[in-house]
């Protein structure tokens, strides 16, 4: 495509969402929520099928049912702000253009499931974002107090780690300790910070709740596709010839995206960033962007011919092995059995056929870890080590 | 009047001593302090009355929570593999050599220490860092030096 056309192209998807960077009246919004029942909240959130943005995918609706649901009178409603899957930026975006959303999003959830604390956990490396959220957070408490719901908001940092974006690990942060995942259940709609029932969402999340109230369920499930409405705000980077944050249909085909962002030399897309999947280029027209395909927190790395998958896994498993928090053997050990074995492989130390018995290790890893940090890394390098095979030894 | 309360008692005002405060006093002694000494930990552990071990357990898990000795500058290079394939090497080299530390160290006029991090969410402008909380992106080795030469011209 030209890139007159593809530009031209480009606008055309973003249109048909154009919700979250969309300028919206956030106080009247509220307004409308609190006017219902809270029950009513939580249908509508059902009903436009919007499930979480941050990576994992869970219905929120459903989310905010089992919160309001539980027993106690204290609860908690957290935006997960930590952001730090690699190739991810689309939460700062959110954050410095549209804070009202988010907040004025959580102030829903707070009368849906009746929370009266809320808190955004910003990442450390966010710190330059602190102040005008905090300022944000005390001028929508106000307006909470003059619209008669009983919430506030306050902002918490954390401090350079990957795990404590995982929601238990974030809890264990906020109440003053290591960031190391919980077992669960308990899940955090019944037990979560400080044992009061918390919701815990996504940034973008929180923001599309907020346009589902104002614009109704079924404008939000009239885009994407069957399993995954709605739109999803991207983070393209890499070998990409339009980088940055883009708000798109779900459901699209890599084939599609490809021709939006690519270079034209599109060997690879890693999908939902070090923790996702990376897709080669002949499975790029089968492979939907959604629930049903290849589901992504939103982070879109391109590589071109020019790139070795090796350095590229190798990178990935660095990552890992740096943000792993050690809790857990499997995920402790195994990172740097991997690491090893990949550099083995690459030195001539090891055969190539010693890949298989790493694949195997990465299937343990998601079975035997506790959380989705050691669960997920199968992803990356199973797909990477079956497709670029060859690329690992040479 | 000089001020004579310690960077801990400042934060413990600010914030309180209940255990869900223990991130931000430290993070506070850090923005003051840059990391965080032995003296410092013993002092927060006593107010939070805490072991002084429990609190390094918690501090050392934060990357951003340094409990070995940096300088008024922190620099971290993103090292994650967008600003890698965008030239985050160059970078590097540049620094150090205009800095004349490697990565690790802290300059002997302790001015700047040089470290690298993990994806800090600017990876479509890389290659990117942070100055202690400030985000410099689309950087070329000429640019960064001309960053380091605006805080170097700090006093
Ligand atoms: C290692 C790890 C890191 C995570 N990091 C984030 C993150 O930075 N932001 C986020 O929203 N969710 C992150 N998650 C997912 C959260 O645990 C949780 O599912 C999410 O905040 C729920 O919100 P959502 O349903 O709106 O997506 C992470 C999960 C894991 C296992
Ligand atoms: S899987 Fe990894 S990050 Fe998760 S608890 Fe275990 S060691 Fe920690
Ligand atoms: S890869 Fe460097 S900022 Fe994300």
């Amino acid at each position: 495509m030209k890139s007159g056309d593809k530009s031209k192209r480009l606008k055309e998807f973003e249109e048909k969402v154009n919700l979250i960077f969309r300028e919206t009246d956030c106080v009247e919004v509220l307004k409308k929520a609190l006017r219902g029942d809270p029950r009513a909240i939580i249908k509508e959130i059902i009903d436009s099928g919007l499930r979480g943005r941050g990576g994992a995918g869970f219905p929120t609706g459903i989310k905010w049912k089992g919160a309001a649901e539980a027993a106690g009178g204290n609860k908690c409603v957290i935006c997960n702000a930590d952001e730090g899957e690699p190739g991810t930026f689309k939460d700062r975006r959110i954050l410095d253009e549209q804070p009202d959303k988010v907040i004025a999003g959580m102030g829903i959830c707070a009368r849906a499931i009746g929370a009266t604390e809320g808190y955004i956990y910003l990442r450390g490396e966010y710190t330059f974002l602190f102040s005008k959220l905090s300022a944000k957070c005390e001028a929508w408490n106000a307006i909470f107090k003059e619209k008669g719901l009983n919430f506030r908001t306050s902002v918490r940092s954390g401090s350079g780690a990957y795990v404590c974006g995982e929601e238990t690990a974030l809890f264990e942060s906020m109440e003053g300790n290591r960031g190391e995942p919980r077992n669960k259940p308990p899940f955090p709609v019944t037990i979560g910070y400080s044992n009061l029932p918390t919701v815990i969402n996504n940034v973008e999340t929180l923001a599309y709740t907020t346009m589902i109230i104002s614009d109704g369920p079924e404008s939000f499930k009239s885009i994407g596709t069957k399993d995954s409405m709605g739109g999803k705000v991207f983070s393209v980077s890499g070998d990409a010839s339009v980088k940055g944050v883009f708000e798109l249909p779900l459901g699209m085909t890599l084939q599609e995206f490809v021709d939006l962002f690519g270079d034209s030399d599109t060997k690879a897309v890693q999908v939902g960033g070090s923790s996702g999947t990376c897709v080669p280029r002949k499975n790029f027209a089968d492979t939907i962007i959604g629930f049903e395909g290849v589901p992504t927190g939103g982070s879109m790395m391109l590589f071109n011919s020019s790139r070795s998958m090796y350095h590229v896994l190798k990178n990935y498993l660095e990552f890992f092995e740096e943000e792993s928090c050690g809790q857990c053997t499997p995920c402790r050990v195994g990172c740097q059995q991997l690491l090893k074995g990949i550099e083995a492989i690459r030195s001539g130390e090891r055969p190539l056929s010693y890949l298989e018995r790493l694949r195997d290790l990465a299937r343990v890893m998601s079975i035997a870890s506790k959380c989705g940090l050691g669960q997920s890394l199968a992803n990356p390098f199973n797909s990477i080590t079956q497709h670029f095979r060859e690329e690992i030894c040479y | 009047m000089m001020n004579l309360d310690s960077t801990v008692t400042v934060a413990v005002k600010k914030f309180g001593a209940e255990r869900e405060q223990l991130l931000p006093v430290l993070q506070y002694v850090v923005s003051k302090e840059k990391w965080l000494s032995e003296d410092t930990l013993a002092e927060v552990a006593r107010v939070f009355d805490m072991s002084a071990a429990e609190v390094y357990g918690v501090a050392s898990f934060y990357s951003f929570l340094d409990t070995e000795a940096r300088g008024e500058y922190v620099i971290r290079v993103c090292r994650t593999i967008s600003c890698d394939m965008s030239g985050k090497e160059a970078i590097m080299e540049a620094l150090q050599k205009t800095l004349r530390i490697s990565v690790g160290e802290t300059s002997s006029d302790r001015k700047f220490t040089l470290l690298e991090t993990n994806c800090i969410g600017w990876c479509a402008e890389g290659p990117a860092m942070l100055v202690n909380d400030e985000a410099y992106t689309n950087l070329t080795p000429e640019k960064v030096v001309e960053v380091l030469q605006g805080y170097m011209n700090r006093t």
